[in-house]
């Protein structure tokens, strides 16, 4: 196996991860942006309308955020550890590691699911269907469009990851020796902390604004 | 007509110590024939390559936006607007701007010239990333297919701002379909400017530093930077825009609780550093056509580096000066307002840095040259009358008026797309192998000079006059200055027409070209024209400041210039 | 003040001609001058000294701030309407304006005032973003649905004007005109007083009706058992549920008639029913024209 082996633009193999990170943490910029911007829309709206926005808060299912919130670091921690596979080139412990990202990351958006399940049954979800059985106070549907929005931005940029992830699992299964694999495991990891990152912000802004936290 | 290659007999001075340069013509193994066939090119990886096939498309939406504005000002020939119905008339400067900002002078040179120059110009073999460039343009038409789509299932008439609540709640056209056009073209932006970065910073020849880069380098370095920053906010201000409009839900929605003006704050966050998007690469066009047309390096090189980076910073800061009367805080305005003042400085210092060029230089007045003057001089103009328009208590009269419409028109048609021109004539050698006719070069500028002042001068009188923008129907009083614009259109429309002919002809019957026809200094003038696939045979080794032209009076003398002129370590 | 607005103008008229003469001057000499007279010439060595290009970097700088001065000035004394000056409302609704005057006389896409007194307009939008503007005046405001907003301009001259919307509002934007008509003080009495079967109620007046059809009595009455009491509220500074202070302008009364959950009076609850959906702008401007006239010794 070449470890020298690169892309036929680059010098060598150290110029193309070096490429490679940069290109990972410039776009991980752009996402930040991306995040950025309609998180401001949610902090000017939350300022204004401070109350309703407490309301909104408070119907969201505390413990299945917390749950998911555990279950995405613990999905970080596997993340990194199959980085580390692979630096050492322990082909079968990256798959394991792999899958159980990959796994961890299907119980965050099967629960969402759930989550989302329950909001359309209270008849939460923005546009003609919305009408909360009790009345909440006003400006309720501005902060569960941004709820729907973020988490759905959110979920979205998991199901990309996971998909990536497979991807590699696959690559990694029928190909150990590929000189590519550390720096594409490395680059997606980086890109997974990050989509864990934005979620470790989301889910305090939205989930604990009010006083009243689990208990409800 | 000067026959330039007379020019390169001389002494052209070498910038490098290890490039291998031939300059054998038509036949010689060039990335233009290594394969031929439709799936070469839509399959290529080739920077080269794809820079003509985002050439090939930009000049599609070019003419299918020019063609929106001819009909525009057909209608303002008369006061009441006759031709058109209102609604049409709405639809057509909407696409026009929707089709122009996004879909071509957004793109055009970083996907044109950017895309075929800078892996040349650092010494490189292609950009870091060569298949996220060519999903950069699959992405690209994929949005101008939606946009297109749009145009004919009938039209979008929101103007290419699409202000809430008229666009969210009211519009009956097709918003959603240009808009989702508009949201994917971000995509293949935000690729094209990631892939640059990365390649300037981790890809430079051995021996280029940061201060021997070519200012068209700095110019796309910096553009990048506000693509990559400022992009992905458009892109989610639409996906609200759109989740309002397909769900009505109430973001900018005032009757939901929503906020109107904080749409227009999102919005113009991102395109107000969009118009240095499209004006930086112009800049750095002009540094390098200035350096090779009076053959010397250009002055002031760190003040224009720096003022490249300055512009990109300062400009995320001026989005308010778009809304002084639209409801933000007056101490806001004021922030936005001097900030605004602020950024007009490091335009200013380019454009005395150039002058300043021509000092004690030798000035030639080909094509891109003629283009280059032009653009200096056209740019002032609109730059200045930036200032206008800064200053809040003058904003207030003249904002949506025909003043704002010349002002822009001046620095993106007048600065920018001569820019474009004058990079495509002054490589287009390099690109094809071929010259272009120089007669007819020089009087396409001449005939696009005149027309452009003819069309957008009048406009600044009607603006201050009160002539509100985006109206078919105007003042009977202010007839003249109206059909004084559309003459001037006209003319400027045969002036973009006749060089799409010439090129077109060169490619088959245009002269062959030597490797470096201008007798230019820069890496991308040591290799042939066309260039190899992969540019270089041997990687350069770069020893020599950009822009090192011989210079009259002994080597002394030019060593001690380098030195005054070199940037402390 | 559109002369003041003048004076800017020409000034950077003035400033950009003379700059943009110094530079097409200078490229079109130094052209010349050092045009290529041989093939293979080379350029001239000429160093450019570093004050000079500090000169130019800082003596334009010089110049735009004070240019930002001046404008900022000018802005401050535009959004100022000195004292006294007459309220008029403006609704802008695609596509066209309807002008109320506080005695009652409704007009459409047209405004009379008289010369010589400052008027100040109140405006907003049932429905997208306009933008009120009188060139001739010299000045414009976006009209905004949800909102308030104001301006205020002083005619001088008798005559008649034109009145554009200048915020791009949809099919008919272009036709969204109309006229502003500047009488002498004395012809502007006379068609005021004329009741030519379009004038209303003075605004007040339908307030007051309004106010009782709505039992607005119920909570706002004499003193603030249920609801504060609107005697001498507007103009006059508030204290929120949450500590802040407010003014208790037009904007204010709008907003807590339609959505008064936004802004609750401290040691008061949110208990008023918003009126959002169920007034008419028209309605709301009736209301707070009647709270204007409740002074403090209103009686009991």
């Amino acid at each position: 196996m070449n470890r020298d082996a690169h892309a036929h633009q680059f010098d060598t193999a150290e110029q193309q991860d070096a490429a490679a990170r940069l290109g990972m943490w410039t776009f991980l910029l752009t996402e930040v942006l991306l995040f950025g911007g309609i998180l401001t829309g949610y902090a000017i709206y939350r300022a204004e309308h401070g109350d309703a926005f407490t309301a909104g808060s408070a119907r969201l299912d505390f413990w299945l955020g917390f749950i998911n919130t555990a279950i995405l670091i613990a999905s970080s921690l596997t993340m990194a550890l199959g980085v580390h596979a692979a630096e050492h080139r322990r082909h079968r412990l990256l798959m394991f590691f792999l899958a159980a990202t990959m796994l961890l990351g299907a119980a965050f958006l099967g629960i969402k699911a759930i989550e989302y399940a329950h909001k359309i049954h209270e008849r939460l979800l923005p546009g003609p269907l919305f009408a909360p059985a009790a009345p909440g106070a006003r400006r309720l549907e501005l902060f569960f469009s941004f709820y729907f929005a973020l988490t759905g931005m959110h979920a979205l940029h998991m199901l990309i990851g996971i998909a990536i992830l497979a991807v590699l699992l696959v690559m990694v299964a029928r190909r150990p020796d590929a000189p590519s694999i550390h720096r594409r495991i490395e680059v997606t990891g980086l890109y997974w902390h990050f989509v864990d990152i934005v979620w470790i912000f989301l889910f305090p802004l939205l989930y604990l604004l009010g006083p009243a936290g689990p208990a409800r | 007509m000067t026959d330039a290659d007379a020019d390169a007999e001389t002494d052209t001075g070498t910038a490098t110590t290890a490039a291998t340069v031939t300059t054998d013509a038509a036949g010689a193994k060039s990335y233009l024939n290594a394969g031929f066939g439709v799936t070469s090119w839509l399959l290529t990886r080739d920077h080269k390559r794809i820079g003509i096939l985002f050439l090939v498309t930009l000049t599609l939406f070019f003419f299918v936006g020019g063609l929106f504005a001819v009909l525009m000002r057909i209608e303002l020939l008369t006061p009441p607007g006759e031709i058109f119905q209102s609604e049409t008339y709405n639809k057509l400067f909407t696409m026009h701007g929707v089709i122009m900002i996004f879909f071509f002078l957004i793109p055009s040179i970083p996907t044109v010239l950017g895309n075929f120059l800078i892996p040349i110009m650092i010494g490189a073999r292609d950009l870091a990333f060569p298949r996220l460039n060519l999903l950069s343009w699959y992405v690209f038409v994929a949005g101008g297919l939606f946009t297109l789509a749009a145009v004919v299932a009938g039209g979008v008439d929101t103007g290419w701002t699409f202000y809430t609540p008229y666009s969210s709640v009211y519009a009956n056209s097709r918003v959603v379909l240009a808009g989702v056009g508009v949201f994917i073209s971000g995509f293949s932006s935000i690729l094209t400017g990631l892939n640059f970065l990365t390649t300037i910073h981790t890809m430079r020849a051995p021996g280029l530093t940061w201060f021997r880069l070519p200012l068209f380098v700095w110019s796309i370095y910096a553009t990048s930077i506000i693509m990559v920053l400022g992009t992905p906010v458009i892109t989610i201000t639409l996906v609200l825009l759109l989740l309002e409009r397909t769900l009505q839900i109430g973001f900018f929605n005032p009757s939901l609780g929503g906020d109107p003006v904080l749409f227009q704050h999102l919005f113009w966050f991102y395109s107000h550093p969009a118009v240095y998007i499209m004006i930086l690469p112009g800049m750095g066009v002009i540094s390098e056509l200035i350096a090779a047309f009076t053959r010397k390096r250009v002055v002031g090189y760190p003040f224009i580096a720096f003022s490249s980076i300055a512009i990109a910073v300062l400009g995320f800061l001026v989005w308010g000066h778009h809304m002084f009367v639209a409801g933000q805080s007056v101490y806001a305005g004021m922030v936005f307002s001097l900030l605004s003042f602020l950024v007009a400085v490091p335009s200013g210092i380019k454009v005395f840095n150039w002058t300043a060029t021509l000092y004690k230089g030798s000035v030639s007045f080909q094509t891109p040259m003629l283009y280059a003057f032009g653009f200096i001089g056209l740019f002032t103009i609109g730059g200045l009358t930036g200032l206008f328009l800064a200053a809040m208590g003058l904003d207030i009269h003249v904002h949506d008026t025909y003043f704002v419409v010349a002002h822009f028109h001046y620095i993106m048609v007048g600065g920018m797309v001569m820019a474009f021109l004058g990079g495509i004539h002054f490589w287009w050698p390099k690109i094809t192998g071929k010259l272009y006719p120089e007669g007819w070069g020089r009087l396409s500028a001449l005939i696009i000079f005149v027309g452009f002042n003819l069309t957008f001068f009048p406009q600044f009188i009607l603006g201050y006059l009160g002539m509100p923008r985006r109206y078919h129907a105007y003042p009977e009083e202010l007839q003249i200055l109206n059909v004084l614009s559309t003459a001037g259109a006209s003319i400027l429309g045969v002036g973009y027409v006749i060089p799409l002919i010439y090129l077109f002809w060169s490619m088959r019957y245009g002269r062959t070209a030597g490797a470096n026809p201008w007798a230019a200094q820069g890496l991308e003038w040591q290799v042939p024209s066309p260039p190899p696939v992969d540019n270089f045979e041997t990687r350069p080794t770069v020893t020599d400041e950009a822009y090192a032209y011989p210079m009259r009076g002994d080597p002394a003398v030019q060593e001690g210039m380098r030195k005054t002129t070199e940037m402390p370590p | 003040m559109a002369g003041a607005v003048d004076g800017l103008f020409w000034f950077l008229a003035a400033l950009s001609a003379a700059l943009s003469v110094l530079i097409f001057g200078l490229l079109i000499a130094f052209a010349i001058r050092y045009r290529r007279r041989a093939p293979g010439e080379r350029a001239g060595v000429a160093r450019i000294p570093l004050g000079l290009e500090l000169a130019w970097t800082f003596i334009p700088l010089g110049i735009v701030l004070a240019i930002f001065g001046w404008g900022a000035e000018l802005f401050i004394r535009q959004l100022t309407p000195p004292p006294g000056a007459m309220t008029v409302y403006a609704l802008g609704r695609q596509w066209m304006w309807e002008v109320q005057h506080l005695g009652g006389r409704r007009e459409i896409n047209e405004l009379h005032v008289p010369t010589g007194r400052p008027v100040r307009l109140i405006m907003t939008s049932e429905d997208v973003i306009h933008s009120f503007f009188v060139p001739a005046f010299r000045v414009k405001r976006d009209v905004l649905p949800g909102r308030y907003t104001t301006l205020w301009f002083d005619a001088v001259r008798a005559g008649e004007y034109h009145l554009f919307c200048a915020e791009y509002c949809g099919t008919k934007h272009s036709a969204m005109i109309g006229r502003i008509v500047a009488l002498p003080p004395e012809a502007f009495g006379t068609w005021l007083a004329r009741d030519e079967g379009d004038a209303g109620q003075p605004l007040a007046t339908a307030g007051e009706r309004l106010f009782g059809a709505l039992s607005c009595t119920t909570c706002h009455g004499r003193d603030d058992t249920r609801g504060p009491s609107l005697n001498g509220l507007f103009g006059r500074a508030v204290r929120l549920r949450d500590g802040s202070v407010t003014t208790a302008d037009e904007g204010y009364l709008r907003e807590s008639i339609l959505q008064p959950a936004a802004k609750v009076s401290a040691g008061f609850r949110d208990e008023m029913p918003p009126y959002q959906g169920r007034l008419s702008e028209l309605q709301v401007l009736q209301l707070i024209a009647y709270i204007q006239t409740l002074g403090a010794a209103a009686p009991p």
